[in-house]
């Protein structure tokens, strides 16, 4: 796979062609949903459930209860209220992520997801995969690939407009 | 001074008062039990955050209500939870609390809730954990003497924020057996913490304690007077012993001057909300047809009372030293 520059990621580029992805990917797709992980996955997948008329169908997650640094770092100070508004049993969900990296937000992100019912398959979606995985975890839909320097992080952020943005800021963590 | 209840970065360690308990981490844990109320609606009513811990609950009163919320919310955080009936134990073979807590200790308690007829017994055990430097051992005070119950009071936040959102703006009237109420001290402190500009205590002078006025409070024992115009009234249990204490007459004659019923109710702003700690005593203190009338938000406190003793021990545990 071709790896980008990550100076050079244009979010909004990368947010089109993720929602053609997503849209070829669940077509005929049994009970489709979009949930998203908070904050820029949620982004995303507000976007996402919109643009693909799925609005009834959109669920946002916190993860904060189910991460394994719990022990380490304790519970963040902001923990956002999980909200999945739709029979998690039977549904075929998209998990979107902004970032994809270790995998472990991932995989705290299925757990919660199973508390919530069986559903029938889980997809995953992320705007930029960076590589560097912990968990054996894979992408079904992702628009870019590229590769970090240590103690970097890629940020979304969101303009008032509902325009996306990466930046690539010092990791504090 | 030193706060005992927060550790060396400023984080809650223990809980054992609302009283100086700063703002920050009053608001961390409302906004972080507002993520866990949803949990107990879901097919899992379960986070795995505290997998593993073993929270011991120590009640050397009996309380079977706030034993059982403690051990609910431990149990939906995946603790292990070890009820100890201490009355029928070691306690009255003549065991020391410190010994009981160090054999517990040696047993790898990560988390003791606390419950004493004593006021200071969960300050007294906290301080012996940190001078035996086991400071992965968090307590709750669930309760001490007269003094504190501060999981009651952030609950009774939690409940305020919900119905009325802003602190800055409201009345909030306080009535009955102050004297011997640790909720009633619990929910002052936090109230004063969060910004109420007025805190009223409504009672018979004999259960008015002395130095209200030096926390802020108006204190009233006219409650026609008292009620006008507030928006949250917090009704406090007459407990039955106090009739026999000669610091009041009868049941009869405290219901008819403090007993809150729908006509003392329309004294206050029209959507106040009668809140109450629980359990009630129904034509004591309350009327029935206010208890379960539309202003009542009785059981909610129940709901969410669950859901901030999850935030409170969540984030206790996940705080080290």
């Amino acid at each position: 796979m071709s790896q980008s520059n990550p100076n050079t990621l244009d979010a909004e580029a990368l947010y089109a062609a993720l929602l053609e992805q997503v849209r070829a990917g669940i077509a005929g797709a049994h009970e489709p949903a979009i949930v998203g992980i908070h904050s820029g996955g949620a982004w995303i997948a507000e976007r996402l459930a919109r643009d693909l008329d799925l609005t009834q169908r959109l669920g946002v997650l916190d993860v904060s209860f189910y991460r394994d640094d719990y022990a380490k770092k304790g519970l963040p100070a902001e923990v956002k209220p999980t909200n999945i508004g739709f029979d998690v049993s039977g549904a075929t969900i998209v998990l979107v992520d902004d970032v994809l990296y270790t995998g472990r937000t991932t995989r705290a992100a299925i757990n919660e997801l199973f508390d919530y019912g069986r559903p029938a398959r889980i997809m995953l979606a992320a705007l930029v995969d960076r590589g560097e995985r912990q968990l054996p975890v894979a992408a079904d839909f992702v628009a870019a690939h590229t590769r970090m320097g240590e103690g970097e992080a890629l940020r979304l952020q969101q303009a008032e407009t509902g325009q996306f943005k990466l930046t690539i800021e010092r990791d504090h963590a | 001074m030193l706060n005992p209840q927060l550790n060396k970065h400023g984080e809650l360690q223990h809980l054992l008062t609302t009283e100086g308990l700063p703002r920050a981490i009053v608001n961390q844990i409302l906004d972080t039990a507002s993520s866990f109320v949803g949990v107990s609606d879901r097919e899992v009513k379960k986070v795995p955050l505290m997998r593993g811990k073993s929270v011991f609950n120590l009640f050397f009163e009996n309380s079977t209500r706030t034993r059982t919320t403690f051990e609910i919310a431990s149990k939906r955080l995946s603790a292990d939870v070890i009820n100890l009936n201490i009355q029928a134990s070691s306690a009255s073979k003549g065991e020391s609390l410190l010994d009981t807590i160090d054999n517990l200790s040696a047993m790898h308690a990560d988390m003791f809730v606390v419950r004493h007829a004593s006021s200071g017994a969960p300050y007294l055990i906290a301080k012996h954990l940190h001078d035996t430097r086991q400071n992965h051992v968090h307590v709750v005070n669930a309760g001490d003497g007269r003094h504190a119950h501060p999981t009651q009071g952030l609950l009774d936040m939690y409940t305020i924020r919900h119905y009325k959102h802003d602190f800055t703006k409201l009345r909030v009237a306080i009535v009955g057996d102050i004297l011997h109420s640790r909720v009633a001290r619990s929910d002052i402190h936090a109230l004063t913490t969060l910004g109420v500009p007025e805190i009223r205590a409504i009672g018979p002078h004999t259960l008015l304690p002395g130095g209200l006025e030096q926390l802020g409070v108006r204190t009233f024992t006219n409650m026609d007077e008292g009620l006008k115009d507030v928006d949250v009234i917090i009704m406090l249990r007459l407990q039955s012993e106090r009739m026999s204490g000669a610091l009041l007459p009868s049941a009869q004659e405290y219901f008819k001057s403090y007993g809150l019923t729908q006509e003392r109710l329309a004294l206050a702003a029209p959507d106040a909300i009668v809140m109450h700690p629980g359990p009630m005593n129904r034509g004591v203190e309350i009327e029935s047809a206010v208890a379960d009338g539309p202003q009542a938000v009785i059981l909610s406190q129940v709901t969410f009372g669950i859901a901030v003793r999850m935030a409170v021990m969540s984030i206790l545990a996940g705080n080290q030293g």
